[in-house]
């Protein structure tokens, strides 16, 4: 039996403990050089309640409160504890949190434990290297108490107390051991942690700690979930959001052998059989009539750009204020110059490799749960799966599985994914592992939404823009996604309008404004969310005043950047990585430059029009970018790579449509997920500063489409405002 | 009728209708999680397998078509220890959320096979068929070439 020290301590619940007995390192995790991973996921006897606990055999336990969907949370957290701890990383053992937002939640995120937004470095920057700096100072007192010396003539090594003048040692397991935790935590001030120069493993690279299992097939998601007595089950959903199943003629369905049940569900009809075969053939087999009660039927995405222009254009109809700085309609009426510029972005997909998918086991009581995930939130998926079974959260069993992806697609309030395996457990009272296909992945699929802006730009005698005005008429997002924030947060739909804010660029009259249109449409945040859209508009349209001002593209936004020293260093970086005044005969270069919430990126692209098809080829992509402090710098490179390969695609090929309010495309490659041979070379530039981190794991994905817009005009003189610029758009636009 | 082959060495038989995806009985009759279902089409590579040594998409497989032959999985691929291409896997830090890299590998593996020093352009060609959604593409060309390199 493990007996336990622990305090927990400040707003956040941090805490440690130390274990006196009973919880030795596996010889697994001995023999690598990095940390490892826990064999037993939460819940387990190995779980610590705390952030992080102590063994006297030298073993540290980090909890790891983020889910890890390749963007590599789940190594920069505990890596960032144990810099401050100075801790052995090869002693390191990574533990998942249990979902309980008061201890765990981000502070960055309103307290919940969500991993999205580029947020999970940023939002547990200070608590994390507070906790680890609190355990240092822990040994560093017993070691002063042991050794009836000075605290301040201590020092640490990895994992060791140092006292230089009597040349001692102590390792942190051997204090762990004779331990005497303080009743309060100590006390740590902000210059009392490590400076950047000091640092020890942030900024040196650690290999992420789940990519061995990764090369070898040992990685668990939870589609690779096995348990005894399970059964998979396949739900059909509505052809649009709310639609319910009216009639269910399913003889065909339960002949096929293996079928279990069928059962008809609020918003469609489960199938429950005993292969995934049996039951995929079982869903196809069905005949439903759907109710047409529901707002989306009807809706057509050809159609819906003139009526969102519509919208965005009658300057009578005032929008939702986003970005609001000095009086832009009294500015623009005072200009010398107006401009003005309409850009649509369609409906995208997200398209994560692994098609949505849950495992739930229900007690034969219906009373409690045990579930198996990739959520981008264990808290929302415990909710949801408590709330469809109308049980307690604390009588769900979460078991955090690796994400194949997620993009903004597992962040939603009501986690449907997860729910469809736990309704259809309840109802046979076995395991059910729930397996959509890519098909229904499409189909049910949430999207990014389709939006038009129409911006307009006032400039004085000078040629200062002076007024700024940008009006974005799209289906509503976050009120869909997450009713809950979007009611906690003022209803202001921010992950439609993130990015349509200006405030690094020195435009003193600016007003963007949404026009929400109420399809009932699916809708979602996806990588980049409101940026993506808004950033596109915005460079666009920068790069268009530039040329028609006569003003060069780069000292324009050098000049708007006059008060953003980090922006302007991006600038000059890509201008010269890319030497970007040399001519290309035959290929265009464009530039742009974006601030995505304090990570300041340039980008410079060359590319290259087939004027007899339309088709774009981006040949060569040069980026630089200043997130602050890297924390694991070559991942921040392979991030940025990622973020522009995704970028590439809504930019270039990807789309949903919408006919009668269905989804039309059907798979990965009538959608136009990039591949290989899609993929220019790229060249980034990683340029860390010394400051807090602001995130990494999307900021280069807005800047994709307009700085191919500007390379397409340089190469063909040809305006491209609607993404994707498909090769029939771009023989519209080339005229 | 029961199907017999062979996966990664072993003889395994199968009882799934015959034209079930291999795939799926890989998956869930054999319990070998690490082949991915990602398209059901061919159009992605996250299920790929070899044949008889030759790469094959999983998910469009039969299982009865391959009734007596021998398929190998990414858990097969180098049983026990990695082999170059998965050790310059690593040191490229190719894998990002992960799902598609069995695909990926065995994809790779295959083209090594068959031409021991492809140039980037036949890198490019052969590895085309396998999406990869978090972009690890400039990875997957570092690492093959490291693997030729250092095979």
């Amino acid at each position: 039996m493990t007996t336990r020290r622990e305090f927990m301590v400040g707003a956040a619940g941090l805490g440690f403990s130390i274990l006196l007995e009973g919880c030795a390192a596996t010889p697994e995790a001995r023999e690598r050089s990095g940390a490892s991973l826990a064999q037993t996921p939460a819940g387990g006897a190995r779980t610590v309640n705390a952030w992080a606990s102590l063994s006297p055999d030298g073993t540290i336990w980090i909890v790891n409160p983020a889910v890890e969907m390749g963007q590599g949370s789940q190594t920069a957290i505990p890596l960032i504890i144990a810099e401050e701890m100075d801790a052995d990383w090869s002693r390191v053992v990574i533990v998942p949190a249990a979902p309980d937002d008061k201890v765990y939640g981000n502070p960055g995120f309103r307290g919940m434990m969500y991993t999205a937004g580029s947020a999970t470095v940023t939002g547990y920057w200070d608590v994390a290297r507070t906790f680890g700096a609190q355990v240092r100072r822990v040994m560093m007192e017993n070691a002063a108490r042991l050794w009836n010396v000075p605290l301040a003539e201590l020092s640490t090594e990895p994992s060791t107390v140092v006292h230089a003048k009597s040349g001692r040692r102590l390792g942190y397991g051997e204090i762990a051991a004779v331990a005497q935790l303080p009743a309060v935590a100590p006390a740590i001030k902000p210059e009392e942690l490590k400076q950047p120069g000091q640092y020890r493993l942030i900024g040196k690279d650690v290999m992420r700690v789940e990519l061995p299992t990764k090369v070898d097939g040992r990685a668990q998601y939870s589609i690779d979930v096995q348990l005894p007595g399970m059964l998979y089950g396949a739900v059909l959903r509505g052809p649009v959001e709310g639609s319910a199943p009216l009639a269910i003629a399913d003889s065909r369905s339960r002949a096929i052998p293996g079928v279990v049940s069928i059962v008809r569900m609020p918003f469609g009809v489960g199938v429950i059989a005993e292969t995934p075969w049996a039951a995929f053939g079982a869903k196809d087999a069905l005949e439903v009539t759907w109710d047409r009660r529901a707002r989306a039927f009807g809706h057509d995405s050809a159609r819906a750009p003139a009526i969102y222009s519509a919208a965005a254009r009658d300057l009578t109809r005032s929008g939702k204020p986003w970005d609001v700085a000095g009086d832009a309609p009294g500015a623009m009426q005072k200009a010398a110059k107006i401009y003005e510029a309409e850009y649509i972005c369609d409906y995208t997909y997200h398209a994560q490799m692994e098609p949505l998918n849950s495992v739930a086991s229900v007690s034969a009581a219906g009373d409690a749960c045990e579930i198996w995930c990739g959520t981008q939130s264990q808290t929302m998926a415990v909710a949801a799966a408590a709330k469809a079974l109308g049980i307690p959260p604390g009588k769900v069993k979460l078991n955090l599985m690796l994400l194949g992806g997620g993009f903004g697609r597992r962040g939603h309030r009501d986690e449907e994914f997860v729910v469809d395996s736990v309704l259809l457990s309840k109802e046979v009272k076995r395991p059910v592992k729930v397996l959509w296909t890519r098909e229904d992945d499409v189909r049910n699929g949430r999207f990014r939404p389709l939006s038009v802006h129409y911006l307009r730009a006032g400039l004085d005698s000078a040629g200062q823009i002076v007024a700024w005005q940008h009006r974005v008429a799209c289906d509503e997002v976050t009120a869909f996604q997450d009713p809950v924030r979007y009611k906690g947060g003022g209803e202001r739909d921010f992950l439609a309008m993130a990015g349509s804010e200006l405030s690094t660029y020195d435009i003193p009259n600016r007003l963007s404004e949404q026009l929400p249109q109420q399809t009932g449409i699916r809708t979602s945040s996806l990588r980049g969310i409101g940026f993506g859209p808004n950033k596109f508009a915005t460079e666009a349209f920068l790069d268009e005043i530039a040329v028609k001002h006569r003003l060069d593209p780069v000292d324009l936004r050098l000049q708007l950047l006059k008060n953003a020293p980090r922006g302007q260093a991006v600038v000059r970086e890509v201008v010269a990585m890319s030497e970007y005044r040399r001519a290309r005969p035959g290929r265009g270069l464009g530039f742009s430059f974006i601030d995505y919430a304090g990570t300041m990126v340039a980008a410079v692209t060359e590319a290259s029009v087939d004027r007899k098809s339309g088709k774009i080829t981006v040949h060569d992509f040069w980026l630089a970018l200043d997130p602050g402090i890297a924390v694991q710098p070559d991942n921040v490179i392979a991030q940025t790579e990622s973020s522009i390969i995704y970028g590439l695609g809504l930019s270039l090929t990807e789309r949903i449509s919408f006919k009668d309010g269905a989804v039309q495309e059907r798979n990965i490659r009538d959608y136009g997920v990039p591949r290989l041979e899609d993929i220019p070379e790229l060249h980034l530039k990683l340029l860390s500063t010394p400051n807090r981190p602001t995130g990494a794991g999307q900021m280069a994905t807005p800047i994709v489409a307009p700085v191919i817009a500007s390379a397409v005009y340089a190469a063909s003189g040809a305006r491209v405002r609607h993404t994707p610029f498909l090769p029939e758009r771009v023989l519209t636009a080339l005229g | 009728m029961a199907i017999n082959f062979s996966v990664n060495g072993r003889p395994v038989t199968s009882a799934a209708p015959e034209g079930t995806p291999l795939l799926w009985v890989l998956r869930e009759e054999l319990k070998l999680t690490g082949t991915k279902y990602g398209c059901g089409a061919g159009q992605c590579g996250a299920c790929m397998v070899h044949i008889e040594g030759g790469r094959t998409f999983s998910c469009l497989t039969p299982v009865s078509s391959v009734q007596g032959k021998s398929v190998t999985t990414i858990e097969g691929l180098s049983p026990g220890r990695l082999n170059a291409l998965q050790r310059a896997w690593l040191a490229e830090s190719v894998p990002q959320c992960g799902y598609c890299q069995s695909g990926q590998l065995m994809s790779a593996a295959a083209l090594l096979a068959a031409n021991p020093r492809p140039t980037r352009a036949e890198i490019k060609d052969h590895m085309s068929t396998n999406v990869c959604r978090c972009g690890t593409y400039p990875r997957i060309v570092r690492a093959i070439e490291r693997a030729a390199r250092e095979g």
